[in-house]
Protein backbone atom coordinates (compact mmCIF):
# COMPACT_ATOMS: atom_id res chain seq x y z
CA UNK A 1 0.00 0.00 0.00
CA UNK A 2 1.45 3.59 -0.60
CA UNK A 3 2.03 6.23 1.86
CA UNK A 4 1.53 9.79 1.39
CA UNK A 5 4.05 12.06 3.22
CA UNK A 6 4.60 15.93 3.48
CA UNK A 7 7.65 16.29 2.94
CA UNK A 8 10.94 14.90 0.72
CA UNK A 9 12.64 14.35 4.34
CA UNK A 10 9.61 12.10 5.09
CA UNK A 11 9.86 10.35 1.98
CA UNK A 12 12.96 8.98 1.54
CA UNK A 13 12.91 8.03 4.97
CA UNK A 14 16.09 5.89 6.80
CA UNK A 15 18.58 4.81 3.51
CA UNK A 16 21.51 3.02 5.16
CA UNK A 17 25.25 3.94 4.53
CA UNK A 18 26.46 1.63 1.77
CA UNK A 19 22.95 1.75 0.46
CA UNK A 20 22.62 1.20 -3.67
CA UNK A 21 19.82 3.59 -4.76
CA UNK A 22 18.48 3.74 -8.51
CA UNK A 23 18.14 7.77 -9.46
CA UNK A 24 15.74 8.03 -12.33
CA UNK A 25 16.02 10.66 -15.06
CA UNK A 26 18.00 11.13 -18.91
CA UNK A 27 20.22 13.72 -18.18
CA UNK A 28 17.99 16.56 -16.09
CA UNK A 29 14.47 14.98 -17.86
CA UNK A 30 12.92 13.08 -14.82
CA UNK A 31 15.79 13.61 -12.41
CA UNK A 32 14.13 13.91 -8.89
CA UNK A 33 16.00 16.49 -7.58
CA UNK A 34 13.75 17.12 -4.72
CA UNK A 35 14.58 13.79 -3.54
CA UNK A 36 18.17 14.16 -4.06
CA UNK A 37 18.38 17.19 -2.25
CA UNK A 38 16.68 15.15 0.71
CA UNK A 39 19.05 12.29 0.37
CA UNK A 40 21.86 15.07 0.51
CA UNK A 41 20.46 16.65 4.04
CA UNK A 42 19.83 12.86 5.47
CA UNK A 43 23.38 12.37 4.99
CA UNK A 44 23.59 8.88 3.84
CA UNK A 45 27.06 8.32 2.23
CA UNK A 46 29.09 5.70 0.81
CA UNK A 47 26.57 4.87 -1.63
CA UNK A 48 26.59 3.11 -5.04
CA UNK A 49 23.67 5.52 -7.48
CA UNK A 50 22.24 3.53 -10.29
CA UNK A 51 21.62 6.35 -12.98
CA UNK A 52 22.11 6.53 -16.57
CA UNK A 53 24.37 9.43 -16.29
CA UNK A 54 26.24 10.96 -12.97
CA UNK A 55 24.99 14.26 -13.01
CA UNK A 56 24.43 17.64 -14.99
CA UNK A 57 25.71 20.81 -13.58
CA UNK A 58 25.77 21.70 -9.76
CA UNK A 59 22.29 20.01 -8.40
CA UNK A 60 20.89 17.20 -7.98
CA UNK A 61 23.13 13.91 -8.56
CA UNK A 62 25.83 16.05 -9.37
CA UNK A 63 25.60 17.85 -5.80
CA UNK A 64 25.62 14.20 -3.98
CA UNK A 65 28.51 13.32 -6.23
CA UNK A 66 30.46 16.82 -4.96
CA UNK A 67 29.42 16.25 -1.34
CA UNK A 68 31.48 12.82 -1.82
CA UNK A 69 28.14 11.13 -0.56
CA UNK A 70 29.17 8.71 -3.63
CA UNK A 71 31.03 5.62 -3.85
CA UNK A 72 30.55 3.96 -6.85
CA UNK A 73 27.99 4.98 -10.11
CA UNK A 74 26.84 2.88 -12.24
CA UNK A 75 25.71 4.10 -15.48
CA UNK A 76 25.90 4.39 -19.50
CA UNK A 77 27.10 7.94 -19.36
CA UNK A 78 28.75 9.90 -16.99
CA UNK A 79 30.79 12.29 -19.46
CA UNK A 80 28.46 15.25 -20.04
CA UNK A 81 29.50 19.20 -21.11
CA UNK A 82 28.30 19.87 -17.74
CA UNK A 83 29.39 16.66 -15.52
CA UNK A 84 32.34 18.15 -14.05
CA UNK A 85 31.45 17.09 -10.54
CA UNK A 86 31.46 13.27 -11.83
CA UNK A 87 34.60 13.94 -13.92
CA UNK A 88 36.64 15.30 -10.68
CA UNK A 89 35.59 12.66 -8.42
CA UNK A 90 36.42 10.28 -11.10
CA UNK A 91 40.42 11.60 -11.99
CA UNK A 92 40.61 11.57 -8.50
CA UNK A 93 39.45 7.86 -7.76
CA UNK A 94 36.85 9.21 -5.34
CA UNK A 95 34.38 7.17 -7.66
CA UNK A 96 33.93 4.32 -9.23
CA UNK A 97 32.27 3.60 -12.47
CA UNK A 98 30.95 0.60 -13.83
CA UNK A 99 29.82 1.50 -17.33
CA UNK A 100 26.76 -0.58 -19.00
CA UNK A 101 25.53 0.03 -22.09
CA UNK A 102 22.13 1.50 -21.64
CA UNK A 103 19.94 -1.02 -23.23
CA UNK A 104 21.67 -3.65 -20.91
CA UNK A 105 21.40 -0.95 -17.77
CA UNK A 106 17.38 -0.65 -18.52
CA UNK A 107 17.30 -4.38 -19.70
CA UNK A 108 18.97 -5.09 -16.48
CA UNK A 109 17.20 -3.18 -13.96
CA UNK A 110 13.84 -4.75 -16.11
CA UNK A 111 15.30 -8.02 -15.37
CA UNK A 112 15.67 -7.66 -11.47
CA UNK A 113 11.99 -5.93 -11.32
CA UNK A 114 10.49 -9.15 -13.04
CA UNK A 115 12.14 -11.73 -11.40
CA UNK A 116 14.40 -12.88 -14.20
CA UNK A 117 17.81 -14.91 -13.06
CA UNK A 118 19.78 -13.10 -15.92
CA UNK A 119 19.59 -12.69 -19.86
CA UNK A 120 21.73 -13.04 -23.12
CA UNK A 121 21.98 -9.88 -25.38
CA UNK A 122 23.96 -9.44 -28.28
CA UNK A 123 24.72 -5.69 -26.62
CA UNK A 124 28.38 -5.38 -25.94
CA UNK A 125 29.72 -8.73 -27.73
CA UNK A 126 33.26 -8.71 -28.71
CA UNK A 127 33.54 -5.35 -27.41
CA UNK A 128 35.65 -4.25 -24.13
CA UNK A 129 32.58 -4.17 -22.06
CA UNK A 130 31.70 -7.75 -22.29
CA UNK A 131 35.38 -8.95 -21.27
CA UNK A 132 35.27 -11.35 -18.42
CA UNK A 133 31.19 -12.15 -19.16
CA UNK A 134 29.71 -14.91 -19.81
CA UNK A 135 29.21 -15.46 -23.95
CA UNK A 136 27.21 -18.10 -25.83
CA UNK A 137 26.37 -18.55 -29.56
CA UNK A 138 22.53 -17.85 -30.31
CA UNK A 139 21.38 -18.12 -33.76
CA UNK A 140 25.01 -17.36 -35.41
CA UNK A 141 24.87 -14.32 -33.24
CA UNK A 142 27.39 -13.70 -30.16
CA UNK A 143 25.63 -12.90 -26.90
CA UNK A 144 26.71 -11.60 -23.81
CA UNK A 145 25.07 -13.06 -20.28
CA UNK A 146 24.24 -10.01 -17.96
CA UNK A 147 22.35 -10.42 -14.60
CA UNK A 148 19.95 -8.16 -12.80
CA UNK A 149 20.64 -4.89 -11.29
CA UNK A 150 18.46 -4.10 -7.96
CA UNK A 151 18.20 -1.75 -5.35
CA UNK A 152 17.66 -1.08 -1.50
CA UNK A 153 15.88 2.19 -2.60
CA UNK A 154 14.55 3.83 -5.91
CA UNK A 155 13.99 7.61 -6.40
CA UNK A 156 11.45 8.16 -9.32
CA UNK A 157 10.30 11.30 -10.30
CA UNK A 158 6.63 10.83 -11.77
CA UNK A 159 4.25 13.58 -13.03
CA UNK A 160 1.12 12.60 -11.13
CA UNK A 161 -0.30 10.23 -8.93
CA UNK A 162 -3.86 9.20 -7.71
CA UNK A 163 -4.75 8.37 -4.09
CA UNK A 164 -3.59 5.05 -4.07
CA UNK A 165 -0.25 5.67 -5.99
CA UNK A 166 -1.02 5.03 -9.99
CA UNK A 167 1.41 7.04 -11.88
CA UNK A 168 1.80 8.82 -15.30
CA UNK A 169 4.60 10.63 -16.34
CA UNK A 170 5.54 13.37 -18.90
CA UNK A 171 6.89 13.00 -22.50
CA UNK A 172 10.68 11.75 -22.44
CA UNK A 173 11.23 12.45 -18.70
CA UNK A 174 9.54 9.36 -18.53
CA UNK A 175 12.46 6.89 -19.18
CA UNK A 176 14.26 4.81 -16.33
CA UNK A 177 11.52 5.53 -13.80
CA UNK A 178 8.37 2.92 -14.56
CA UNK A 179 11.70 0.22 -14.53
CA UNK A 180 13.33 1.79 -11.48
CA UNK A 181 10.37 1.67 -9.53
CA UNK A 182 9.80 -2.22 -9.91
CA UNK A 183 13.48 -2.67 -9.35
CA UNK A 184 14.15 -1.65 -5.25
CA UNK A 185 13.18 -3.44 -2.15
CA UNK A 186 11.54 0.58 -1.64
CA UNK A 187 10.31 2.91 -4.14
CA UNK A 188 9.59 6.89 -3.60
CA UNK A 189 8.03 8.89 -5.89
CA UNK A 190 7.64 12.74 -6.57
CA UNK A 191 5.18 13.90 -7.68
CA UNK A 192 3.75 17.49 -9.00
CA UNK A 193 0.10 16.47 -9.20
CA UNK A 194 -2.05 14.52 -7.14
CA UNK A 195 -5.15 13.55 -8.17
CA UNK A 196 -8.40 11.32 -6.83
CA UNK A 197 -8.71 8.33 -7.18
CA UNK A 198 -10.27 7.47 -10.54
CA UNK A 199 -9.24 10.87 -12.19
CA UNK A 200 -6.19 8.72 -13.83
CA UNK A 201 -7.72 6.44 -16.36
CA UNK A 202 -7.00 2.76 -15.89
CA UNK A 203 -6.04 2.49 -19.55
CA UNK A 204 -3.22 4.95 -18.95
CA UNK A 205 -1.93 4.10 -15.91
CA UNK A 206 2.20 4.03 -16.72
CA UNK A 207 3.06 2.65 -13.36
CA UNK A 208 0.62 0.34 -11.33
CA UNK A 209 0.62 1.38 -7.48
CA UNK A 210 1.75 -2.19 -6.38
CA UNK A 211 5.58 -0.91 -7.63
CA UNK A 212 5.18 1.95 -5.17
CA UNK A 213 6.22 2.68 -1.50
CA UNK A 214 5.73 6.58 -0.99
CA UNK A 215 4.75 9.42 -2.54
CA UNK A 216 5.33 13.01 -2.21
CA UNK A 217 4.09 16.22 -4.09
CA UNK A 218 7.05 18.56 -4.89
CA UNK A 219 6.58 22.21 -6.49
CA UNK A 220 9.17 22.93 -9.11
CA UNK A 221 11.09 25.05 -9.32
CA UNK A 222 12.76 24.01 -6.10
CA UNK A 223 12.72 26.90 -3.13
CA UNK A 224 15.95 26.36 -2.04
CA UNK A 225 18.70 23.25 -2.06
CA UNK A 226 16.76 21.45 1.51
CA UNK A 227 13.77 19.81 1.47
CA UNK A 228 11.46 23.20 0.79
CA UNK A 229 10.51 21.66 -2.37
CA UNK A 230 7.49 19.87 -0.53
CA UNK A 231 4.45 21.58 -1.10
CA UNK A 232 2.52 20.33 1.46
CA UNK B 1 32.14 16.50 -58.72
CA UNK B 2 33.69 17.49 -55.47
CA UNK B 3 33.60 16.04 -51.89
CA UNK B 4 30.23 16.33 -50.23
CA UNK B 5 29.93 18.66 -47.99
CA UNK B 6 27.83 17.88 -44.43
CA UNK B 7 24.65 18.99 -45.79
CA UNK B 8 24.84 17.10 -48.95
CA UNK B 9 26.06 13.72 -47.20
CA UNK B 10 23.03 13.93 -45.27
CA UNK B 11 21.07 14.31 -48.01
CA UNK B 12 22.86 11.75 -49.88
CA UNK B 13 21.78 9.53 -47.06
CA UNK B 14 18.05 10.67 -46.95
CA UNK B 15 17.59 9.72 -50.53
CA UNK B 16 18.21 5.81 -49.16
CA UNK B 17 15.81 5.86 -46.62
CA UNK B 18 13.06 4.02 -47.34
CA UNK B 19 9.15 5.43 -47.39
CA UNK B 20 7.72 4.59 -43.97
CA UNK B 21 10.89 3.28 -42.01
CA UNK B 22 11.36 3.80 -38.70
CA UNK B 23 14.99 5.12 -38.15
CA UNK B 24 17.22 6.25 -35.11
CA UNK B 25 19.84 9.02 -36.25
CA UNK B 26 22.81 9.05 -33.77
CA UNK B 27 24.27 12.04 -32.03
CA UNK B 28 26.12 14.64 -33.70
CA UNK B 29 26.02 14.34 -38.02
CA UNK B 30 23.11 11.84 -38.45
CA UNK B 31 21.14 14.41 -36.70
CA UNK B 32 21.70 16.64 -39.70
CA UNK B 33 19.54 13.51 -42.04
CA UNK B 34 16.48 14.47 -40.47
CA UNK B 35 16.14 18.05 -41.91
CA UNK B 36 16.70 16.67 -45.99
CA UNK B 37 13.58 13.99 -45.17
CA UNK B 38 10.83 14.10 -47.13
CA UNK B 39 7.80 15.14 -45.24
CA UNK B 40 5.49 13.05 -47.09
CA UNK B 41 7.77 9.76 -47.24
CA UNK B 42 6.22 8.73 -44.11
CA UNK B 43 9.70 7.93 -42.23
CA UNK B 44 9.11 8.00 -38.25
CA UNK B 45 11.91 8.79 -36.48
CA UNK B 46 12.74 7.05 -32.82
CA UNK B 47 14.73 8.10 -29.96
CA UNK B 48 15.76 5.87 -27.70
CA UNK B 49 15.48 7.84 -24.90
CA UNK B 50 11.60 6.77 -25.30
CA UNK B 51 9.89 8.60 -28.05
CA UNK B 52 8.78 7.39 -31.26
CA UNK B 53 7.41 10.41 -33.47
CA UNK B 54 10.27 12.58 -33.04
CA UNK B 55 9.47 16.01 -34.59
CA UNK B 56 12.20 18.73 -35.27
CA UNK B 57 14.20 20.98 -32.56
CA UNK B 58 11.95 22.92 -30.14
CA UNK B 59 12.39 27.00 -30.66
CA UNK B 60 11.16 29.69 -28.16
CA UNK B 61 8.09 28.62 -26.38
CA UNK B 62 8.13 25.26 -27.58
CA UNK B 63 10.69 24.14 -25.41
CA UNK B 64 9.88 21.83 -23.05
CA UNK B 65 12.89 20.15 -20.18
CA UNK B 66 10.87 17.00 -20.32
CA UNK B 67 11.20 16.30 -24.19
CA UNK B 68 14.39 16.37 -25.19
CA UNK B 69 16.39 13.79 -27.29
CA UNK B 70 19.05 11.31 -26.89
CA UNK B 71 22.00 14.02 -27.30
CA UNK B 72 19.48 15.99 -24.80
CA UNK B 73 18.63 18.78 -26.81
CA UNK B 74 14.87 19.81 -26.85
CA UNK B 75 12.70 18.20 -29.53
CA UNK B 76 8.89 18.69 -30.28
CA UNK B 77 6.91 15.31 -30.85
CA UNK B 78 5.16 14.85 -34.15
CA UNK B 79 1.29 13.83 -34.68
CA UNK B 80 1.26 10.08 -33.66
CA UNK B 81 3.77 10.25 -31.43
CA UNK B 82 4.40 8.17 -28.54
CA UNK B 83 6.11 7.58 -25.69
CA UNK B 84 7.74 4.59 -23.94
CA UNK B 85 9.89 3.58 -20.78
CA UNK B 86 14.01 2.55 -21.65
CA UNK B 87 13.47 -1.21 -21.37
CA UNK B 88 10.86 -0.71 -23.75
CA UNK B 89 12.71 1.53 -25.90
CA UNK B 90 15.83 -0.81 -26.16
CA UNK B 91 13.49 -3.73 -26.63
CA UNK B 92 12.25 -1.39 -29.82
CA UNK B 93 15.68 -1.33 -31.07
CA UNK B 94 17.34 -4.72 -30.14
CA UNK B 95 14.16 -6.40 -31.17
CA UNK B 96 14.82 -5.33 -34.73
CA UNK B 97 11.61 -3.33 -35.24
CA UNK B 98 14.16 0.04 -35.84
CA UNK B 99 14.64 -0.45 -40.00
CA UNK B 100 17.75 1.69 -39.75
CA UNK B 101 20.49 3.18 -37.65
CA UNK B 102 22.02 5.82 -38.74
CA UNK B 103 25.72 6.62 -36.62
CA UNK B 104 28.52 8.48 -36.74
CA UNK B 105 32.00 6.50 -36.35
CA UNK B 106 36.13 6.84 -35.57
CA UNK B 107 36.63 3.61 -37.51
CA UNK B 108 34.95 1.09 -39.63
CA UNK B 109 36.65 -1.84 -40.58
CA UNK B 110 35.78 -3.54 -44.00
CA UNK B 111 34.07 -6.47 -42.13
CA UNK B 112 32.15 -3.92 -40.95
CA UNK B 113 33.04 -4.09 -37.08
CA UNK B 114 32.39 -0.68 -35.21
CA UNK B 115 34.17 1.87 -33.03
CA UNK B 116 32.73 5.12 -32.39
CA UNK B 117 32.36 5.20 -28.07
CA UNK B 118 35.90 5.84 -27.08
CA UNK B 119 38.84 7.11 -28.78
CA UNK B 120 40.65 5.01 -26.14
CA UNK B 121 42.79 7.83 -24.09
CA UNK B 122 43.77 6.67 -20.99
CA UNK B 123 42.54 9.48 -19.08
CA UNK B 124 39.58 10.06 -21.21
CA UNK B 125 36.39 9.62 -18.84
CA UNK B 126 34.55 6.50 -20.65
CA UNK B 127 30.71 6.89 -21.29
CA UNK B 128 29.45 4.77 -24.19
CA UNK B 129 25.47 5.36 -23.82
CA UNK B 130 23.45 3.51 -26.55
CA UNK B 131 25.82 3.19 -28.84
CA UNK B 132 26.22 -0.55 -28.20
CA UNK B 133 22.47 -1.45 -28.15
CA UNK B 134 22.02 0.84 -31.50
CA UNK B 135 24.98 -0.85 -33.40
CA UNK B 136 23.45 -4.29 -33.03
CA UNK B 137 19.94 -3.63 -32.73
CA UNK B 138 18.42 -2.31 -35.96
CA UNK B 139 17.89 -4.12 -39.19
CA UNK B 140 20.47 -1.89 -40.68
CA UNK B 141 23.22 -0.10 -38.97
CA UNK B 142 24.55 2.60 -41.68
CA UNK B 143 27.95 5.13 -40.83
CA UNK B 144 27.78 8.76 -41.69
CA UNK B 145 31.37 9.65 -41.71
CA UNK B 146 34.26 11.74 -43.47
CA UNK B 147 36.29 9.37 -44.81
CA UNK B 148 39.70 10.78 -43.35
CA UNK B 149 40.42 12.30 -40.05
CA UNK B 150 41.41 15.69 -39.73
CA UNK B 151 44.87 14.74 -40.25
CA UNK B 152 44.24 12.30 -42.75
CA UNK B 153 43.97 9.47 -42.12
CA UNK B 154 41.73 6.78 -43.24
CA UNK B 155 38.84 5.72 -40.91
CA UNK B 156 37.80 2.84 -43.13
CA UNK B 157 40.33 0.29 -41.80
CA UNK B 158 41.62 -3.16 -42.34
CA UNK B 159 41.07 -4.21 -38.66
CA UNK B 160 39.83 -1.20 -36.45
CA UNK B 161 42.19 -0.27 -33.51
CA UNK B 162 40.05 1.87 -31.33
CA UNK B 163 37.75 -0.25 -28.58
CA UNK B 164 34.70 -2.06 -30.53
CA UNK B 165 31.54 -0.67 -29.91
CA UNK B 166 29.97 -3.51 -32.35
CA UNK B 167 31.59 -6.49 -34.10
CA UNK B 168 30.43 -7.04 -37.97
CA UNK B 169 27.17 -4.87 -37.43
CA UNK B 170 27.76 -1.76 -40.61
CA UNK B 171 26.46 -2.97 -43.46
CA UNK B 172 27.08 0.47 -44.99
CA UNK B 173 29.17 3.71 -44.92
CA UNK B 174 28.01 6.66 -46.68
CA UNK B 175 31.03 9.65 -46.51
CA UNK B 176 32.03 12.73 -47.95
CA UNK B 177 33.96 10.68 -51.27
CA UNK B 178 32.37 7.45 -51.16
CA UNK B 179 29.86 5.28 -50.37
CA UNK B 180 30.44 1.73 -49.56
CA UNK B 181 28.77 -1.38 -48.41
CA UNK B 182 30.88 -3.08 -45.49
CA UNK B 183 30.50 -6.89 -44.46
CA UNK B 184 29.62 -8.31 -47.60
CA UNK B 185 30.59 -12.12 -48.12
CA UNK B 186 29.95 -14.36 -51.19
CA UNK B 187 28.12 -16.95 -51.49
CA UNK B 188 30.24 -19.34 -49.20
CA UNK B 189 30.00 -16.80 -46.51
CA UNK B 190 33.99 -15.69 -47.27
CA UNK B 191 34.37 -12.01 -46.33
CA UNK B 192 34.76 -10.09 -49.39
CA UNK B 193 36.51 -6.59 -50.50
CA UNK B 194 33.82 -3.15 -48.99
CA UNK B 195 32.03 -2.31 -52.70
CA UNK B 196 32.53 1.16 -53.43
CA UNK B 197 28.66 2.38 -54.96
CA UNK B 198 29.72 5.89 -55.76
CA UNK B 199 32.56 8.49 -55.53
CA UNK B 200 32.20 11.73 -55.28
CA UNK B 201 35.25 14.09 -56.45
CA UNK B 202 37.79 10.72 -56.76
CA UNK B 203 38.37 8.06 -58.53
CA UNK B 204 38.11 4.66 -58.09
CA UNK B 205 41.95 4.06 -57.78
CA UNK B 206 42.97 7.20 -56.11
CA UNK B 207 40.19 6.33 -53.27
CA UNK B 208 41.86 2.33 -53.27
CA UNK B 209 45.28 4.37 -53.02
CA UNK B 210 44.57 7.35 -50.41
CA UNK B 211 42.93 3.97 -47.90
CA UNK B 212 45.43 1.31 -48.79
CA UNK B 213 42.81 -0.95 -49.36
CA UNK B 214 41.59 -3.35 -51.69
CA UNK B 215 37.96 -2.33 -53.28
CA UNK B 216 35.71 -3.51 -55.44
CA UNK B 217 34.59 -1.08 -57.92
CA UNK B 218 30.65 -1.07 -57.94
CA UNK B 219 30.05 2.57 -59.30
CA UNK B 220 28.18 3.23 -62.78
CA UNK B 221 31.30 3.32 -64.26
CA UNK B 222 32.75 -0.02 -62.63
CA UNK B 223 33.10 -2.90 -64.27
CA UNK B 224 31.76 -4.46 -60.69
CA UNK B 225 34.45 -6.62 -60.65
Amino acid sequence: MTTFVNTTLEAIGDIADGATVMVSGFGSAGQPVALIDALIEHGATDLTIVSNNAGNGDEGLARLIQLGRVRRMVCSFPRQSDSWHFDEAYRAGRVELELVPQGNLAERIRAAGAGIGAFYTPTGFGTPLAEGKETREIDGLGHVLEYPIRADVALVKAHRSDGVGNLTYRKTARNFGPIMATAATRTVVEVTDIVDTGLIDPESVVTPCIYVDTVVQVTYPLAGSSDEGAAA
Amino acid sequence: MTALNKEQLAARVAQDIPAGAFVNLGIGLPTLVSDHLDPDSGVTLHTENGLLGMGPAAVGDEIDPDLVNAGKIAVTEMPGASYFNQAESFAMMRGGHIDVCVLGAFEVSVEGDLANWSTGTPDAIPAVGGAMDLAVGARLTWVMMNLFTKSGEPKLVETCTLPLTGVGCVSRIYSDVAVFDVGVKDDAGSPLPPRVLETFGITFDELQDRLGLTLLDHTESGAGS
